[in-house]
């Protein structure tokens, strides 16, 4: 008997792709009826089409994607230890300034971007003033890369260099490394482009102070499990890119005991825990690595279409795929941020889209566990049900369920993870991105917050190149 | 003139909902032209021909919406693009509240409906054999209404289901019961042990509707879509719904109809019906009937009497004889005759079901000679301007000479009614003959629409001192949502004569006029 005969008899339960006058009908003679929200693939391009077609069942993709996905859940990011950039990044000189986003050049890079580059020189001793600096950027004799080409990761402007401590994440699993540099708060900051005294001297105190504490704190606890810190505060309201109230607090009574231990001068100690207590983003600089190290496990695998990178440098958004492995940037223009004004500001105020925290969507926190985060909602506008949209959106473009970090609106559904470039084309749906809005002037700071999605070209690039790599 | 063009990018809407709101704002008065559709090619083109096509329009891609007024002023464009606006609005509301999730892909639709055994697909031509072929991989049947797929892709995702064991209705498959739900255009008919597979829409309608009228009903109607039965496709799906139905337990006998198929398919076609362990009725349209392969095999000659039989056989009969009394139609034929001017000589069949137009035409044309059509095989007998009557002529409307980036008159047969008025006038038109097609799918009230213009045809003859015959078949029961009794009453009452099936409606006009 044929699968025809089995459904004779059966209750029909339909899927309508198209007119929606057909689901009304069935559904008026009580048939069951799911509606697609279906849309043209690739929007209409034939010529995507045809890349998607080439890249459809074929099991090299299917098996190199399970790999990557599998690298990606089971990775195991840990707080090991703190050091300085010019020691522990491999590539790292002296003369490297690492920045957010793609590759770009002293000329072509934003308003905050160029301001943290200033400060990072004067930082560094390599120039004694703003015009010195700019002086020496524009050179030459610097070498500028995305930190994500040294595995790295920094928020906003990004700017590592050299004699700047970062947090150093060991993935237990899979043995590789990423790294960040400590938060430095909110306000003026050379993230954010900032670089007057206040902000270098701050810098300073980090390196002197405040890493060597929480050196000392991190090599006492035997390595702080970041992987557990983001599963708890997923169940608290954060998403770990915009909202990291909860994850700050974690971290603070998982180091705090340590801290105490290391015997610290008692004035040290009060500056380390009321500087961590006041910025509510300082676990960012860890979520963000630890996304890191995960996906970086997950990179240069042959056939595979899961993405590994999404990071903007505020000119433009790059993406990177696991099957097109080492630093094989896909991009296209950085998009302005759609969400709320800080009182004073306003749109014209904005820079485009900036920062590596897009990692975290990468990873599957951030954005696309918008709906278990409703506190933000406020913070980017919008209700709570639209937040649970979003989160319910990227599994159309997603692979598997991580169900490490589980949604407690969605009935504790596993994130939806490994963003793979065939869906995003298919189905026109791009990554919703949970983020803060940087002014364009140097120095100014954080002028708002909102969501922002890739731009769609990015992805475009990656699948025809993929396509490419499948002949 | 005002010109006002909106483009909404990445806003994908389907043509069905897009021409319902362009037909809305067009509709208001001061509007001179108004196109609310997505950007694809033949769009484009549209836009161009009205000079509305910008460089920004030019740049949009397939799945960018535009709208775009040409009115008397300023105002009535911004008024018109705000009801654009307000309807697509009220409908992303109607969706939200529906259902909180609404998958975007067939492969997270079955896993957010894991009891889901059929896909319907009626997605843009180019697009849908890409969705058919990953329903069918999902292992759903899939009934495909859309049309402009590929012989090579129809054939292709025909080969796969069957080797899947899957049933493949279409492309371009509009009828279907399954488990007694109509799907797409179809009837309410009484459940019983009667299995269709049809090659034809609403020649299959016609034969499901007629089974309920003479008692009987239908235990499965399967659809095949209209090029099964050619050459390249060999009638795959027919073979496979005719084995699914000769295996159904609850069918006692199958009923196969389709316009004339390819020589090879009809003989592999009746082969296999020959085969087969239950009477078979086979109603080729229109086709001469060839040797019966076997004792259970019985021919029809026309979608009533494939009704007939098949009830006949269905209460363990095989003495038919004939549904239809001719000799009362002649009569009622002979009364009309009387009351026509001398000039009145020629039929006009205006329909919205393209298989009934096949076969009223080719009964007409038996008894009167030629008849012009757009839709006629023969070149001498095809209209050359569809819009332009000519002596005897059969118009399908729902043809592509009359739907392209339209509604199917079916669904908006208010498309029929200026022809009506037109075909009113001539002084030589004696009968005009139409088909009120009711059903799942259908307009609501397809009577209701089209009574203003009957009673406007029949004033504007009397007022020339003709009598204008109209003839209509409504298609369809009463336990349609339209119900045919509602429907029948309202056109009895403007003086139009019902006929009972849509070959009696075409034997009464065809003995008027010879």
């Amino acid at each position: 008997m044929s699968r025809i005969n089995e459904l004779f008899g059966k209750k029909l339960t339909v899927i309508n792709v198209g007119t929606e006058n057909f689901k009304n009908e069935l559904e008026a003679q009580g048939a069951e009826v799911l509606q697609l929200d279906w849309r043209p693939p690739a929007g209409g391009n034939p010529l995507l089409i045809k890349a998607l077609d080439r890249l459809a069942d074929d099991e090299r993709i299917e098996a190199a994607n399970a790999k990557a996905i599998d690298i990606i859940v089971n990775a195991r990011p840990v707080l090991e230890d703190i050091g300085t950039a010019l020691d522990v990044l491999p590539g790292m000189t002296r003369h490297t300034i690492l920045h957010a986003g793609p590759p770009v050049t002293w000329e072509r890079m934003a308003g905050p971007m160029r301001g943290a580059v200033i400060g990072a020189l004067i930082y560094e001793g390599l120039a004694k003033d703003e015009r010195e600096a700019v002086e020496l950027a524009g050179s030459g004799k610097i070498t500028f890369a995305p930190c994500h080409e040294y595995n790295a990761v920094g928020p906003m402007a990004g700017i590592v260099s050299a004699s700047m401590p970062v947090q150093i994440i060991h993935n237990l699993t899979h043995g590789n490394y990423a790294y960040c540099t400590l938060n430095e708060g909110l306000g003026k900051v050379l993230r954010y482009g900032a670089y007057n005294e206040e902000v270098l001297k701050r810098l300073k105190w980090i390196e002197t102070e405040l890493a060597p504490a929480l050196k000392a704190a991190i090599k006492l606890s035997g390595g702080i499990d970041i992987r557990s810190l983001i599963a708890q505060a997923v169940h608290m309201g954060d998403e770990c890119h915009n909202r990291n109230k909860a994850g700050t607090s974690l971290f603070i009574r998982a180091i705090a005991p340590f801290l105490v231990k290391a015997g610290l001068p008692q004035d040290t100690l009060v500056r380390v825990l009321e500087f961590i207590n006041s910025n509510d983003h300082f676990f960012l600089n860890l979520s963000m690595p630890a996304a890191k190290a995960a996906l970086d496990a997950a990179h240069g695998i042959e056939y595979s279409t899961i993405v590994t990178t999404m990071c903007r440098n505020g000119v433009e958004f790059g993406i990177r795929v696991s099957g097109c492995p080492g630093n094989t940037w896909f991009t296209g223009p950085a998009q302005m941020i759609q969400g709320l004004m800080f009182p004073g500001f306003t749109m014209e105020d904005a820079n485009p889209d900036i920062g590596d925290s897009a990692i975290t969507e990468t990873y599957g926190i951030g954005g696309f566990l918008m709906g278990g985060a409703p506190a933000i909602v406020q913070f980017v506008g919008g209700t709570v049900d639209d937040a649970i949209g979003y989160s319910q959106k990227m599994y159309e473009i997603t692979t598997a369920e991580n169900s490490n970090y589980s949604n407690p609106n969605l009935n504790f559904r596993g994130a939806a993870t490994g963003i793979d470039v065939r869906k995003v084309i298919q189905t026109g749906i791009l990554p919703i991105i949970n983020t803060g809005m940087a002014h364009k002037e140097p120095g100014v700071g954080q002028v708002g917050a909102g969501l922002v999605r890739p731009p769609q070209e990015c992805f475009e690039k990656a699948l025809l190149a993929l396509a490419e790599r499948m002949k | 003139m005002a010109i006002q063009i909106i483009i909404k990018k990445n806003a994908y809407h389907d043509s069905v909902t897009l021409m319902s709101i362009s037909g809305k704002v067009a509709a208001l008065s001061g509007v001179a032209d108004a196109v609310v559709a997505m950007a694809t090619a033949m769009n484009k083109e549209l836009l161009r021909n009205i000079g509305m096509l910008t460089p920004a329009v030019e740049a949009c891609g397939s799945s960018d919406l535009v709208i775009a007024v040409k009115a008397e002023s300023e105002e009535i464009c911004a008024a018109a693009v705000k009801m654009a606006e307000e309807a697509f609005a009220q409908k992303a509301a109607v969706k939200k509240n529906a259902g909180e999730t609404v998958p975007s892909t067939l492969q997270s639709a079955v896993k957010e409906l894991p009891g889901a055994n059929l896909a319907i697909i009626s997605v843009p031509g180019e697009y849908a054999a890409r969705e058919a072929m990953q329903a069918l991989k999902q292992g759903l049947h899939v009934m495909m209404f859309s049309d402009n797929v590929t012989i090579e892709d129809e054939k292709k995702l025909k080969e796969y289901a069957h080797a899947a064991g899957l049933l493949m209705m279409g492309p371009d498959c509009g009828t279907a019961i399954i488990n007694n739900v109509g799907l797409c255009f179809a009837n309410a008919v009484n459940q019983g042990t009667i299995g269709i597979v049809g090659a034809s829409g609403t020649g299959t309608q016609e034969v499901s509707v007629l089974i309920d009228r003479f008692g009987g009903g239908v235990s499965q109607v399967l659809g095949t879509g209209g090029r099964d039965l050619t050459e390249a496709i060999g009638g795959i799906t027919m073979l496979d719904g005719l084995a699914a139905l000769n295996a159904d337990e609850a069918t006692k006998v199958i009923v196969l109809v389709s316009k004339p198929p390819a020589k090879s398919v009809a003989e592999k076609i009746l082969a296999e019906a020959g085969k087969c362990i239950k009477p078979v009725v086979v109603c080729f349209i229109n086709a001469s009937q060839p040797d019966r392969p076997a004792e259970q095999v019985y021919f029809a000659a026309s979608l009533e009497d494939a009704a007939y039989k098949a009830v006949k056989l269905a209460q363990g009969q095989t003495d038919f004889g004939s549904a239809c009394d001719h000799a009362a139609l002649k009569a009622m034929a002979a009364s009309r005759k009387a009351k026509l001017a001398p000039g009145q000589k020629y039929v006009r069949g205006l329909f919205c079901g393209g298989t009934l137009c096949d076969e009223a035409m080719y009964i007409v044309k038996e008894k009167v000679g030629t008849v012009y059509s757009n839709i006629a095989k023969q070149p001498e007998a095809k209209l050359g301007d569809p819009h332009t009557s000519k002596e005897h002529t059969f118009i399908d409307l729902g043809d592509d000479a009359f739907t392209v980036g339209k509604p199917h008159p079916m669904i908006e047969p208010s498309r029929r009614l200026p022809r009506l008025l037109q075909e009113a006038k001539d002084p030589a038109v004696a009968v005009i003959l139409m088909d009120i097609m009711i059903g799942y799918g259908s307009h609501s009230d397809p009577a209701g629409i089209t009574l203003p213009a009957i009673i406007e045809a029949k004033r504007i003859a009397e007022q020339s001192g003709r009598h204008l015959e109209i003839i209509a078949y409504v298609c369809g029961t009463d336990k349609d949502p339209q119900n045919r009794l509602e429907q029948e009453q309202k056109l009895a009452a403007a003086g139009v004569t019902l006929a009972k099936s849509n070959a009696r409606a075409a034997y009464l006009a065809a003995a008027i006029v010879s």
